[in-house]
This record gives structure tokens, sequence and C-alpha cells, in this order.
């Protein structure tokens, strides 16, 4: 049906293109709204549950709120851990991110803009971080931070070895930004008396601003999300928001409707961030795909 | 100059070291002592550990599990994907919605995303098997995530939700450089809509493809926070993969040795397909594109 309906339309269009536009296969919207249907029923459903009470959710699983009951998220918003929780997970997302941003660009700047003998070997040890899988180093990480460090239970402790999975990828990135400024830029600089010091600071830092969002991004939305390191480094009140949702899930498993009150206001931060950084997020992962 | 490499490379070299590459040392060490946690690394058994884990069947039921997630990811997510780009490629209303509603998903943490589909398919209770037994669907008794016949295909629905976006938002992305003449060109031959997009578009979504591709192996392989979130690896390891079973030996059961075995043996699995893939697949975008005109 589709293709009959698309070969008659360009034929005597001299602008198919325009033709195109006007009118668009009813399937088009009809496999869009399936595809949101999909996409946005689980979240949607979870949102309406935490307005329902368990009685409600019971007696009529896929009904409405009838009537709206405010009383779970009330219970949610006045509980201390939600907010303990919440702060533990932004002051490790922000802690990580900076050493991410300041480190990552630290090295890339003269494995992209300095020429000395070791530069490929030791960017190659970077990529090679790439194919370290996190979970393969997490039970010797674990002992290391735990014992050797004395560091579990606290926001570095998380935040260091986060950061150091993150770096690979955020050099990855930032390399080609660098690469990519003309050296007559930096040649000028010099001659006006700049150190290096003040070249980095003052020129490269703001030219790889873009590079710097992205990695910036990913690495927040990394950390915020994390689960396994924070699983085994994390205890009681110094727990991330994620790991406060599966408790909460595991400790309320009677109480369906508080799980998705807590669920749903976990989900937001993320989605704030997300809508307001989306396209440096799909720019930066698109990015990272092409190379 | 010397000074000043040292200089910029030394925190991100430092961290590196000490949180990736002494770790990943550690696991190896570990891998070949009989070690529970307490006291000094004495019992040196060699491989033995390794000979336990490659002949443990929950390990190699584990691995099948990630092999057949790595097939199925890209079975399903691959044509899916490509089939809705290519449809909100085409010029529509809403089109800007529609591709930030498509990315939820995957934006969503995935422990934040298990939950939710935990208490969705809640036997009896959960919505997904009262929406079934409207239609006069029966679902089983100890629901779909407790029967073993049907936990990891369950899983792979909830991974299917998770990442069918990413698939769909890489994919638009790629289809932005496919230079839209060529298309307009090949309609006014003649070409069909389906015929420009089979011959056309999906060739030159190429490195797209396998790139994406790549990643969602990788993925695959270390998968571990949905399914100890949806299943904690059961019923009965239907579902377990290895991540989820080396957390298990070395957390749970302190194995220190079987653990470090299990994730010697998982890294050299991903590296060994990296390598591969790279080798025959990769190499062929790796050879045809200069690296630094590939970046905006």
């Amino acid at each position: 049906m589709t293709a009959a309906t698309m070969t008659a339309a360009p034929r005597e269009d001299a602008t198919p293109t325009r033709r195109r536009r006007r009118r668009t296969n009813p399937l088009v919207y009809f496999v869009a709204l399936v595809l949101v249907a999909f996409t946005l029923g689980p979240v949607l459903y979870a949102i309406l549950g935490g307005f329902r009470t368990n009685a409600q959710l019971a007696a009529n699983p896929a009904g409405m709120p009838d009537p709206f009951v405010w009383s779970n998220y009330v219970n949610v918003l006045t509980d201390a851990r939600f907010w303990t929780y919440a702060l533990n997970s932004s002051v490790v997302a922000l802690l990580t991110t900076a050493m991410v941003v300041v480190f990552g660009l630290m090295a890339a700047y003269p494995l992209s803009r300095y020429h000395f003998k070791f530069r490929e070997p030791l960017y190659m040890i970077f990529v090679a971080g790439l194919l370290f899988p996190a979970t393969v180093a997490v039970i010797p990480l674990f002992i290391i931070i735990s014992k050797d460090l004395g560091m579990s239970n606290t926001w570095w402790g998380l935040a260091l070895p986060q950061a150091a999975f993150a770096l690979p990828m955020t050099i990855v990135i930032l390399r080609p930004f660098l690469q990519a400024i003309p050296s007559e830029i930096e040649e000028a600089a010099f001659i006006d008396g700049a150190s290096r010091l003040q070249v980095f600071i003052r020129m490269m830092v703001p030219l790889a601003g873009p590079g710097l969002v992205t990695v910036g991004v990913l690495a927040f939305v990394g950390s915020w999300n994390a689960y396994l390191l924070p699983l085994l480094l994390l205890q009681g009140n110094m727990r991330t928001l994620p790991l406060g949702v599966a408790d909460y899930s595991s400790e309320h498993s009677a109480d369906t409707a508080g799980v998705f009150a807590f669920t749903s206001l976990a989900m937001i931060p993320a989605m704030i961030f997300f809508l307001t950084m989306q396209r440096r997020i799909v720019g930066g992962l698109s990015g990272a795909v092409k190379g | 100059m010397a000074i000043e490499v040292i200089a910029f490379t030394a925190p991100a070299l430092a961290l590196f070291a000490m949180f990736v590459v002494w770790p990943m040392l550690k696991a190896i060490q570990f891998s070949l002592f009989k070690w529970k946690g307490f006291g000094p690394l004495v019992d040196f058994v060699g491989l033995k550990n390794y000979v336990s884990v490659l002949s443990n069947d929950v390990f190699i039921g584990a691995l099948g599990h990630n092999l057949f997630i790595v097939v199925a990811s890209i079975a399903i997510q691959l044509p899916l994907g490509i089939a809705i780009a290519l449809l909100l490629n085409r010029k529509m209303r809403f089109q800007g919605i529609l591709r930030t509603v498509v990315f939820v998903p995957y934006v969503l943490a995935e422990v934040i995303a298990g939950v939710v589909w935990f208490q969705l398919l809640q036997p009896k209770y959960g919505v997904i098997d009262s929406v079934l037994a409207a239609i006069g669907i029966q679902g089983p008794a100890q629901g779909f995530l407790g029967t073993p016949e049907y936990a990891l295909w369950t899983v792979m629905v909830v991974l299917t939700w998770k990442y069918l976006g990413l698939a769909i938002i890489l994919f638009l992305a790629g289809l932005q450089s496919v230079p839209q003449e060529l298309d307009e060109a090949a309609q006014i031959d003649g070409a069909s809509w389906w015929q420009t997009q089979w011959h056309i578009t999906i060739p030159l979504l190429g490195p797209t493809l396998r790139t994406w591709a790549f990643l969602s192996m990788v993925g695959s392989l270390q998968l571990f926070d949905m399914v100890w979130i949806l299943t904690k690896g059961g019923p009965a390891n239907a579902t377990t993969t290895m991540a989820t079973f080396l957390i298990n030996e070395g957390t749970k059961r302190s194995n220190y040795g079987i653990a470090g075995a299990a994730s010697v043996i998982l890294f050299v699995i991903a590296l060994t397909m990296a390598l591969l893939y790279q080798r025959f697949i990769l190499r062929r975008d790796n050879e045809s594109t200069d690296p630094k005109k590939a970046r905006r």
C-alpha cells in the first residue's frame, strides 16, 4: 500500500520534495503514534499510578486515578531520605563532571597540540580504556576503595573512580576539537608574550567550549544514572537516588502506588536536565559514534 | 616541553592508573588465588579458578544469555530502528516532539526504568497481565519475569524499550549526512520511496549502523543493572549474565578468585569481539574516512 501511494506522487510533480511535505502518508502518523504509546506509556503509567491508591491499583490496574490522590507524592517529598539521596546524587555527579572536564581537557591539550615522541602511545593508553568494561574491575575497585583507601561511603570515593572511567571517552571526544583549532591563533598569542598556561586558559578553554559541554553532559548523566559502583560503595544515608529507588521498591513492595510516586519524582531531575541539554547529548553521542 | 606534557597529563593519568588499570591488574591477580577477602593473598591456585568458572553451568548459561542478548538486540533494534528513523526523517508535523519523546527511555536510569517495568510486570495485579487478561490472554501464574521460559525474552522487551530510542536518534543523526540530492535524483528517475531508501539511503547509513552495532554489542556483554533490578538473574538462573554472575560471586559469596577469573574471561571475550569487529567490519569505515573530516 505504501509503495503504491509513494510511486504515484513524484512523477507528475515538478518538485517532489515539496509535494511530499504537504501530503504525509497516514501510515507515518500511525507508526509515530504507536511509537509514542510504547515509549511514554510506562512512564505516564508510573506518574499517574503515583496519584492512585493501592486499592485503586488493585481493583483496576489499567484505570485512571479516581479521585486523584496526592498523599503518595506528599509522603515522598516530606521524606528526608529522598532529599538526602538527591543531594548525594547531585554532589557526586558535580564532582565527577568537574574532574572529567578539567582533567580530560588538560590531558587532551598536549595530546592534540604538542609534538613529542610518546604522543600516540600515550593516546592509545586512553583509547584502550574504552575497552575495559567497568564491570570487570568493579570487585577489585570495591576492595581498593574500601580497604586500601578507606574511602567507602564517601562522595569522593565514588566520584574519583567514576571520573577515571569517563576519561577515555572524554579524551577521545575532545582531542579532535582541539586539533581543529588553527595553530596560527596560538602562535600569535606566543608572539604577544603569552605563556603556555595563559594560552591554555584564555584560548583553548573557550574554543573547546562546545566539546566541553558535550563531555560534561555525558559525564553528568552517566554519574547520575550509575548503579553498580554506588551499589557496592555506598550504604545508608550516603546512597544516591537510583539506589534509593531500588531500596524503596524492595522495602515497600506491597505499596505499589508509593513506589510509583517515589520513582516518578526520581525521574524528574534527569528529565529536566535532558530536556534542556537534549541537543548536546544527541550531538555528543553522534559525534562519538562517528569517531 | 616534556615537563609541560607531564604536568598536563598527570592528573588524568594518575586517576586512570589508580582506578582503571590497577583494579584490572588486581582482578587478574585475584583470579590466580583462592581468596575470601581476609588476610594475605597466599593460596595460589594457578588456573584452577578459570577451570571452575568455565566448567560452571551457571557461568556457561550466563555466557549464552549474553550472546543471546547481543544477537537479539541487533536483530530486533536494527530493522525497527532503521524503519522508524526513515519514517521520522520524512517531513511531518510534531517531528521535534517525536524525536524528544523517543529518547526519553534512554535518559532514564536503567534502575528507574527497571523498577517501573518490575511493577508493570507484577503477576496478576500488574497492568500488563490485566490488559492481556482483558483481551483473553492469561499471563503465566508466576508472572513473565518469574517463569524461566519467558524471563529472558521479557528482559529483552524491556531492553528494547530502553535502547530503541538511542538507535533511532543515532540513525536519524546519520541520515542528516545523507545528501538529499541523491534521493531526489533517484525519485526523478522513477524510483519508489522504498527503492530509494533501500538502494541509496541505507547503504550510505552503513558507518553509523556498524558503529551503533558495535556499541550495542559491548553494552550487551556488560549488562547488569536491568537484570539485577528485574530478576536478580533468576528464576533458576534463567537470566543470569556474566556481570550478575561475577557480582554475585564477589559480593554475596566473597569468592574473589572466582569473580576475578570470571571478570578476566568477560574482558577477554569483549576484547576479542571488539578486535574481530574492528578487523573485519569497522575497518572499511576507518579506511574510507579521514578522521579529521568525519567530525564536525
